[in-house]
């Protein structure tokens, strides 16, 4: 809009008035442009750079909640590696998000392929299948809670009467390695529908006429799965795995409502950790430390999107 | 997948196949909300019986457990509370990336390609990760233990996601329009506003859907920042106070599960195919 002004300039028009001056200065394309980013990056620098430098801030403080304490250096990061609990968290955590992402990926894959077939019903199917990632997890999981219920669960009463497990089964919250697999299990029926999904959307993308060139060269189905599906589906496929894993890495929802960390710790993520540390014990320093550890993952995630993704 | 001729046999073989695969999918997925309600509808003595069968309704279907919840508990007060910052964090977390978004997808100035990158950063930012400092945030904010904690705090996750899932969409629309209107004197204003809005109404209701379902939904902030029963989520509130020391009362645990999804449901029912195409658009576009 620069050459608006030249030309009246040119003409010999009065001087216009502040007002006009004003919208011409607004018009141009790159105040205009900073004008309507302004808000979003003003929301972001105030609640998510800065508590993010808080929350640095605090790791590094002997911070309560009520009491803001004095710079204590390391000492919270010295004190939760010290700390069994929290060792133990980080181990919980990986094998969480290692067998989740695992489990979501192979079976998400395999939806999208049945998905992707023509049937009837589709549609409902369809809208059956992702009702898991709408529904509030919170609830959901709360149902799930009852469902492996330590004296009245369904999952053992069914498994008795096939005759697979000898009465009265195991309480699945209250076993180490029978919690895990409860949470798992929840976590993976709460995100295959986004995989299966996104997966989907990538499947119907592909022009029919590959399988078509690969068919008339004599390639068997699994063939054709391994030479035009899966190259064709890595991006979209790389996408999926990096998202998942940064939100099954730094869930909370479930494992908050259906064990609380429990049975001893077994199942603690750093974010469940980091909300009892932190707010159950007030213990924001230490608390901020280990949420914290959520970040070299999110920054591994970040790094491989920008560097190798978007640029394909 | 299937393509050329194939034999009748080997077709039904086929769906009999994909049938008989994805029957266990469905039964998976839908299994745990059939669970609940059935659950709702039972009475105490059906529900801790050992010898009833769980799968169904045996001693007669009762609603006790919903007039509990209405009656005895704050769940309207919580899904009051629900509605109103689900609709206001929705509504200006919109605004924010309608700009956000269109400046981004359109215009070019200098630092637009950083901006693009700290919104998709921000996107990946888990909540899990700030809850602790923004709990003190809204202090001094003078926000704790009040709606409006969330209100402040949801357009944190809402803004980057919106912003990237409309980007999307203004992509789309073609520039030749714009550049018509601006060319014919219009402000770029009224550009935004009359041609540009309208042509992504889909994605402006498709953000609008989401954002309403991820705040309904919400459950890390809205458990940290709030701890007055009557100022809670109808998420928050079913799951927390519902729960009286450690003794769970199932059935009205159940119905309170049911209700507070009530209106997810309704909405997503309707509006499907706007939550599969911003399910993918929103994660694979970019």
């Amino acid at each position: 809009m620069a050459v608006r002004s030249d030309v009246v300039g040119m003409a010999g028009a009065p001087r216009p008035g502040l007002l006009t001056r004003l919208h011409e200065w607004w018009e141009q394309e790159h105040v205009f442009g900073y004008g309507l980013i302004a808000p979003a990056l003003l929301l972001l620098v105030c609640l998510v750079a800065y508590p993010f430098g808080m929350a640095i801030y605090f790791s590094l403080s002997d911070y309560w909640v009520g009491s803001p304490g004095g710079f204590v250096g390391a000492q919270n990061y010295r004190d939760i590696l010290g700390n069994e609990v929290f060792r133990q968290t980080v181990w919980n955590s990986f094998v969480f998000t290692i067998i989740a992402v695992l489990l979501k990926a192979v079976l998400g894959v395999w939806l999208a392929m049945l998905l992707a077939r023509n049937f009837r019903f589709k549609r409902v199917v369809r809208g059956a299948v992702l009702l898991p990632w709408v529904i509030p997890t919170a609830l959901s999981t709360l149902a799930w809670g009852w469902m492996f219920d330590s004296l009245y669960s369904v999952v053992n009463w069914t498994a008795i009467r096939v005759g697979l497990i000898d009465p009265p089964g195991p309480n699945w919250l209250g076993i180490a390695g029978y919690a895990m697999t409860a949470v798992i299990t929840v976590n993976v029926w709460r995100g295959l529908p986004f995989f299966a999904i996104i997966v989907l959307a990538g499947l119907v993308s592909i022009p029919r006429e590959y399988y078509e060139a690969a068919e008339v060269d004599g390639a068997s189905s699994w063939g054709r799965w391994i030479h035009v599906t899966l190259p064709l589906l890595k991006p979209v496929l790389a996408v999926v795995i990096l998202f998942s894993t940064i939100f099954t890495f730094s869930d909370f929802n479930i494992v908050q409502v259906l064990t609380r960390g429990g049975p001893v710790n077994t199942t603690h993520l750093f974010a469940t950790l980091a909300y009892q540390v932190g707010l159950n014990g007030g213990n924001l320093g230490q608390g901020a430390a280990i949420s914290l550890f959520l970040f070299p993952m999110l920054a591994a995630v970040v790094f491989i999107q920008l560097r190798f993704i978007r640029k394909e | 997948m299937q393509v050329g001729v194939r034999s009748r046999r080997a077709r039904i073989g086929s769906a009999i196949f994909g049938y008989a695969n994805l029957v266990p999918y469905v039964f998976f997925a839908l299994f745990p909300f059939y669970f609940m309600l059935v659950t709702s509808v039972k009475t105490n003595a059906e529900l801790y019986n050992l010898k009833s069968i769980p799968f169904w309704v045996q001693t007669g279907v009762i609603v006790d457990h919903y007039t509990f919840l209405f009656r005895k508990t704050e769940f309207l007060t919580w899904m009051t509370n629900s509605l109103i910052i689900s609709v206001l964090a929705t509504s200006i977390s919109l605004a924010i990336s309608i700009l956000a978004g269109y400046s981004l997808a359109r215009l070019r100035y200098r630092g637009v390609g950083m901006f693009g990158t700290a919104v998709f950063i921000t996107y990946l930012v888990p909540p899990t990760l700030l809850f602790l400092p923004l709990s003190q945030v809204v202090v001094w904010l003078g926000l704790a233990d009040t709606i409006w904690a969330l209100v402040v705090t949801y357009p944190t996750f809402l803004v980057p996601f919106s912003t990237w899932l409309l980007m999307g969409y203004f992509r789309t629309i073609p520039k030749e329009i714009e550049e018509c209107a601006l060319v014919d004197g219009a402000s770029r204003f009224t550009t935004l506003f009359r041609i540009v809005l309208p042509m992504a109404i889909p994605g402006i209701v498709c953000a609008a859907l989401f954002g309403f379902t991820l705040t309904w939904n919400e459950f890390t902030y809205a458990l940290t920042f709030i701890s007055q029963s009557a100022n809670k989520t109808a998420v928050v509130g079913v799951t927390a106070d519902l729960i009286r020391g450690d003794i769970y009362y199932w059935g009205s645990l159940m119905a309170g599960a049911v209700m507070a999804s009530v209106p997810i449901v309704a909405i997503y029912v309707w509006f499907l195919d706007y939550y599969v195409s911003g399910l993918t658009a929103g994660a694979v576009k970019g």
